[in-house]
């Protein structure tokens, strides 16, 4: 037998969240989140009275910023919900309506009053001008917000949406509610920046005029001219190193897959190297090796008596630098559709008397084009958005990414002329973006079915392969090269002037000391390295968690919009960090939400920056579970959340560890986005190396960049230690629910 | 001793659609049915028939479009599965591979409020029930395909539900086993008196458990009744073919009269219980047991000649090319020394063949 669930006078979802909002407005500071996130200092600051602490009653109690007091009122309607079921259509339409009504009213007025009364010309002349101001939203207006939200899928949920489930409705909303508010409402305002001259008017010719400049579109280079404009270079670069990297990519899921090549483990293994090397650090070894006090260079001078030029500096270092970045991530891609390739249709084609070059140019090839696509977006994008390599090396050859920063830090802080550059990069990754879908939309090569294919793939001609085992040398070799560089370099004392070892980089960055209060971290890197382990332990699980509970309602779920929701939650994907910073300076600098000098955004920015990630992992294992796991489960009584909980994710623990991982690391390696939003209280490692590159301090930054990396081999392998003895462990699991057939909806 | 004990009630569709995307043909189609607490009710039907979607809304797993749905005389059209007081095996047995046999079972039992001890009895008691006791401890992957089964049964037995709902759950078992258990389940039904209500698309094992067999077809019912009466008075043609073989003819009604109705279909004359039909054209079908081979020539029988003979062990399987097409015919009597070529009459009982519609 069944317990009624429904037996409670007040029905508990709407009393937790109306008791949460309550204790938001009632006793916690409304304002100040800025300042009072983790810290609990506000209690000694005059704690309930004063202005800048109190608890939104007790301001309106002294007659203070009256407005706020309408959201009380509307946090107290559920409670015309006692003794009432869920399923009165009074108690869907009250809660609709109060979280509704709450909802807008904070947006209104947390948007409309701002550091100077009202924000807007009209509120003024509507409501007359306000004498009185408010800050950001704190702890208070959080947990006020977010009752509004709940009461309000609440009620929606009770209306019998998604099946009338209140997690289900809830979680929608939730991740709606902060993907629109940390992507979407920060891009728009940006947008709207963009047309926003220096002296604060609206002006659509100042804008036309700097859209329109030569500095981003100019083709000077092209007529002999000193140099192109921005959106150019960016452009040529990508599309160059996007057509290298799939082509290497594709030599390397060839040779793994197709030569009988003994080391294919090893070669999988190298598509770590993009994930753990922060990204300016391929840059940093290239001008160690071709730079004017290179090695190459000055051996080159010493032997043959060429003269040292800063050819590197530009799109030959940046293309040198990219290729080998992110052609391991084209490896990626293509050896998944390589091998997804159906051994039997190349065998058929085999009997069909086609040679082994014929079945690979008239069979495996076009099946693998959607790979091919796929992989040379990624480049794109993947270069497009490159800012540390472009940082180091990029010389007189501008790009976009690195022109938006210069824009905001340089002497000129021209916030307008960051927001159209960081547009033209939009424009340009997010078209990658929508044809990528686009393209793959419309086709099927899947030639994989759930069915045993036993075959083996043929090997490739031999002189295609002889190709492809000499390309893979060369660059397995370079790739060794860069990386003994930077572990040698981070030794050397002053490279290309005094090549002797010494451990003084190490010992300025890490040196550690004892003094009356224990250990002193006396190094100069201490404090950023701590932050940044600090801010990436704290965003990986929740990146993690957001990103599993997005890939379950997209996987389990089926509502209305779900097609936009998707696009919504992987757009982030396409944006570039550099526009994800900027944008995020520009919204979040002023009320309601003023976040900038706080370790809380760069914790936001890793969350929405890395969600897709998570999302992804999650997806990926999500459909592997039988559908009719959880819905034994719901029939067994166990609601959606208890589901979740005790079905989905002890049975995703090695997603979750991937997802927690993978976004630690990134943290840890990330440099566009947050160069923007670092503060001296919150530096982090990468854009401490960078400013010790921008100073000449090389040997600090190789250091610095050599215990990353190790610090992130450490970490990986942690993972891999972890997810594979868990696999071990589930050997029998796998086999059950792979065998289990799946149980399609509505068949039979 | 802690017992599983039955609270069957009934289930009761009431004009029931069910569909799936605006403007798709609907899974289920103005669908009314009973099921009478403490019954064994199966729900035949070809894949894409509409079965497992009325499974499934009785389940909560999906609500329907409209209509109403009852269990144990409570509207409960639009409570979720959680809610509702329904337990279901699935095909794939759904057991949670990462919980043991044990927590499989005491699963449900937690979230409909038992304290831990009274859980874990109930547990054991259900385990016993299906044969299993003992083996608690193991994780589902080390079982094998039947014993995995029979945790699905337990696990879902122990909640004691009003309704149990099995989707396929013989599928993945090999044909031996397939026997047995469904036997199992049937015995444990009757022992505890539950209301059960079973899909598949196998007419053997619908006959063999069910007290009574809703067919469907094209996302309607087909026709409703007992294993018998769909056997021996099907009320269509594609009911007389799903279940069972049947041999189906063209005829013509020449006259209805109390009841009886006089049927020609081509040299013979029959008399058969008429039901709904009225006189004119309309359809007969006849088992292939049912039908007779006789020496050719004989008054009111349907000449032709064989075409065929097979022996298959304990029947002789004959076809006849008549004037009305082919007809099959089992045979008992496997040493009639029958051979191809040879002209016969096919004789038609007045008990067996059928009128149908369609």
């Amino acid at each position: 037998m069944r317990v009624d669930r429904n037996a409670a006078a007040w029905h508990p979802t709407v009393a937790l969240w109306t008791t949460v909002g309550l204790v938001g407005f009632c006793l916690l500071p409304w304002y100040g989140l800025r300042d009072n996130f983790f810290l609990f200092g506000w209690l000694l600051d005059g704690y309930p009275l004063n202005e800048n602490v109190a608890p939104a009653l007790f301001l309106n109690l002294q007659g203070l910023k009256m407005w706020l007091a309408p959201m009380g009122l509307l946090l107290l309607t559920p409670f015309l919900l006692w003794g009432r079921k869920k399923s009165d259509p009074f108690f869907g339409n009250v809660l609709i309506a109060a979280g509704a009504a709450g909802l807008f009213y904070l947006l209104f007025q947390g948007f409309g009053i701002g550091l100077r009364g009202w924000n807007w010309d009209w509120a003024n002349a509507v409501f007359g001008t306000l004498d009185d101001r408010q800050f950001g939203m704190g702890w208070g207006a959080v947990l006020a917000a977010s009752a509004f939200l709940f009461l309000f899928t609440t009620g929606l949920a009770a209306k019998g949406a998604v099946g009338g489930d209140e997690f289900v409705v809830g979680s929608i909303g939730f991740i709606v509610a902060v993907v629109g508010v940390f992507i979407f409402m920060p891009i728009l305002q940006m947008l709207a920046s963009a047309v926003i001259a220096q002296d604060g008017t609206v002006s659509f010719a100042i804008f036309f005029e700097k859209f329109l400049s030569d500095r981003i579109w100019g083709l000077g280079c092209m007529t002999g001219g000193p140099r192109c404009g921005a959106a150019w270079n960016s452009l040529f670069l990508a599309i160059l190193v996007g057509l290298i990297t799939t082509v290497l990519g594709l030599i390397f899921a060839l040779m793994v897959t197709r030569t009988g090549f003994r080391f294919g483990q090893a070669v999988r293994a190298m598509t770590v190297l993009p994930i753990i090397t922060p990204p300016f650090v391929i840059g940093l070894a290239i001008i160690l090796l071709f730079g004017l006090s290179g090695i190459v260079t000055q051996g080159l001078d010493a032997l043959f008596g060429i003269t040292p030029t800063r050819w590197i500096y530009g799109l030959p270092g940046l293309l040198m630098a990219q290729v080998l970045a992110f052609t391991p991530i084209a490896f990626l891609v293509m050896i998944g559709v390589v091998e997804g390739v159906s051994p039997s249709m190349e065998e058929a084609a085999q009997t069909l008397r086609a040679s082994r070059w014929e079945t690979f140019r008239t069979v495996s090839l076009p099946l693998m084009r959607p790979g091919l696509a796929n992989a040379f977006l990624l480049g794109f994008i993947e270069s497009m958005a490159d800012f540390g390599n472009p940082l180091v090396l990029g010389g007189n050859f501008d790009v976009l990414s690195t022109e938006i920063f210069f824009a905001i830090v340089g002497a000129q802080y021209d916030q307008a002329q960051a927001a159209i550059l960081a547009i033209v990069l939009l424009f340009f990754t997010l078209g990658a973006f929508y044809a990528q879908r686009f393209w793959l939309g419309k086709k099927s090569y899947t030639t994989v079915t759930g069915k045993g294919d036993a075959g083996v793939h043929p090997h490739l001609p031999t002189g295609l392969r002889n190709a492809v085992f000499g390309i893979v040398i060369f660059w397995t070799a370079f790739t060794i090269l860069i990386y003994a560089t930077i572990v040698y370099g981070s030794f050397v004392k002053l490279w290309g002037v005094d090549f002797s070892l010494t451990f003084d980089h190490y010992f300025k960055a890490f040196s550690i000391g004892w003094n009356e209060f224990g250990i002193h971290w006396r190094g100069s890197a201490w404090s950023s390295f701590w932050t940044t382990i600090q801010i990436a332990l704290i965003s990986a699980p929740l990146t993690a968690a957001m990103g599993l509970i997005t890939a379950y309602l997209l996987v389990r779920q089926s509502f209305a919009g779900k097609e936009a929701f998707e696009f919504g939650t992987m757009l982030s994907f396409a944006i570039p960090g550099t526009v994800i910073g900027v944008s995020y300076v520009i919204a979040f600098n002023v009320p309601p939400i003023e976040l900038t000098g706080t370790g809380l955004i760069l914790v936001l920015s890793f969350i929405f920056r890395n969600m897709p990630v998570g999302v992804r992992a999650g997806i990926a294992s999500m459909s592997q579970l039988d559908k009719s796991l959880d819905e034994s489960s719901l029939t067994l009584g166990a609601n959606t959340f208890q589901t979740f909980r005790k079905v989905m994710l002890p049975l995703l623990r090695p997603a979750i560890l991937a997802a927690l991982v993978y976004s630690f690391v990134r943290a840890m390696t990330a440099i566009s986005a947050i160069i923007f939003l670092v503060s001296a209280r919150y530096d982090m490692s990468t854009s401490y190396i960078v400013g010790r590159v921008e100073n000449n301090e090389y040997g600090i930054a190789i250091a610095y960049s050599t215990v990353l990396i190790f610090v992130m081999l450490l970490a990986i392998g942690l993972m891999q230690l972890l997810v594979g003895s868990r696999r071990i462990g589930r050997r029998g699991v796998d086999q059950s629910t792979a065998g289990a057939p799946a149980t399609a909806a509505g068949a039979g | 001793m802690i017992n599983i004990k039955s609270n069957a009630a009934s289930v009761e569709f009431r004009n029931v659609t069910k569909i799936y995307n605006k403007g798709a043909k609907p899974a289920v189609d103005g669908v009314s049915l009973t099921v009478e607490a403490g019954k064994l009710v199966t729900l035949l039907g070809p894949s894409g028939c509409g079965k497992t979607t009325t499974l499934r809304m009785i389940a909560g797993l999906e609500l329907p479009t409209s209509g109403q749905i009852l269990i144990g005389g409570q509207d409960v059209t639009l409570l979720p599965a959680t809610d509702r007081d329904v337990s279901m095996v699935f095909q794939s047995y759904a057991l949670f591979p990462h919980m043991t046999v044990s927590e499989n079972v005491e699963y449900g039992l937690k979230f409909s409020g038992f304290d831990k001890k009274t859980a874990t009895e109930k547990a054991r008691a259900g385990l016993e029930l299906v044969g299993l006791a003992g083996f608690g401890d193991r994780l589902p992957s080390q079982l094998s395909g039947g014993q995995q089964q029979r945790v699905a049964v337990a696990r879902a037995l122990v909640l004691e539900p009003q309704v149990l709902l099995f989707d396929e759950p013989l599928s993945n078992l090999d044909a031996k086993l397939r026997r047995r258990v469904r036997e199992e389940i049937r015995e444990i039904q009757q022992n505890l008196g539950l209301t059960v209500v079973y899909v598949t698309h196998d007419q053997e094992e619908a006959l063999a458990v069910s007290d009574r067999i809703i067919v469907m077809n094209n996302a309607v019912i087909a026709q409703d009744g007992t294993p018998r009466d769909l056997y021996d008075k099907p009320a269509s043609a594609f009911v007389a073919d799903f279940i069972g073989e049947a041999n189906l003819f063209d005829c013509e009604v020449m006259a209805v009269d109390k009841g009886v109705a006089t049927v020609k279909l081509g040299p013979a004359t029959l008399k058969l219980p008429a039901g709904e039909h009225g006189p004119g054209k309309a359809r007969l079908a006849a088992r292939p047991t049912r039908l007779e081979l006789v020496k050719a020539g004989g008054a009111g029988t349907l000449p032709g000649v064989l075409e065929r003979v097979t022996y298959v062990g304990s029947d002789l399987e004959l076809v006849v090319k008549t004037d009305l097409g082919e007809v099959f015919i089992v045979s008992p009597d496997v040493d009639a020394p029958y051979a191809a070529g040879q002209k016969v009459g096919v004789r038609f009982p007045d008990k067996g063949p059928v009128l149908v519609k369609g």
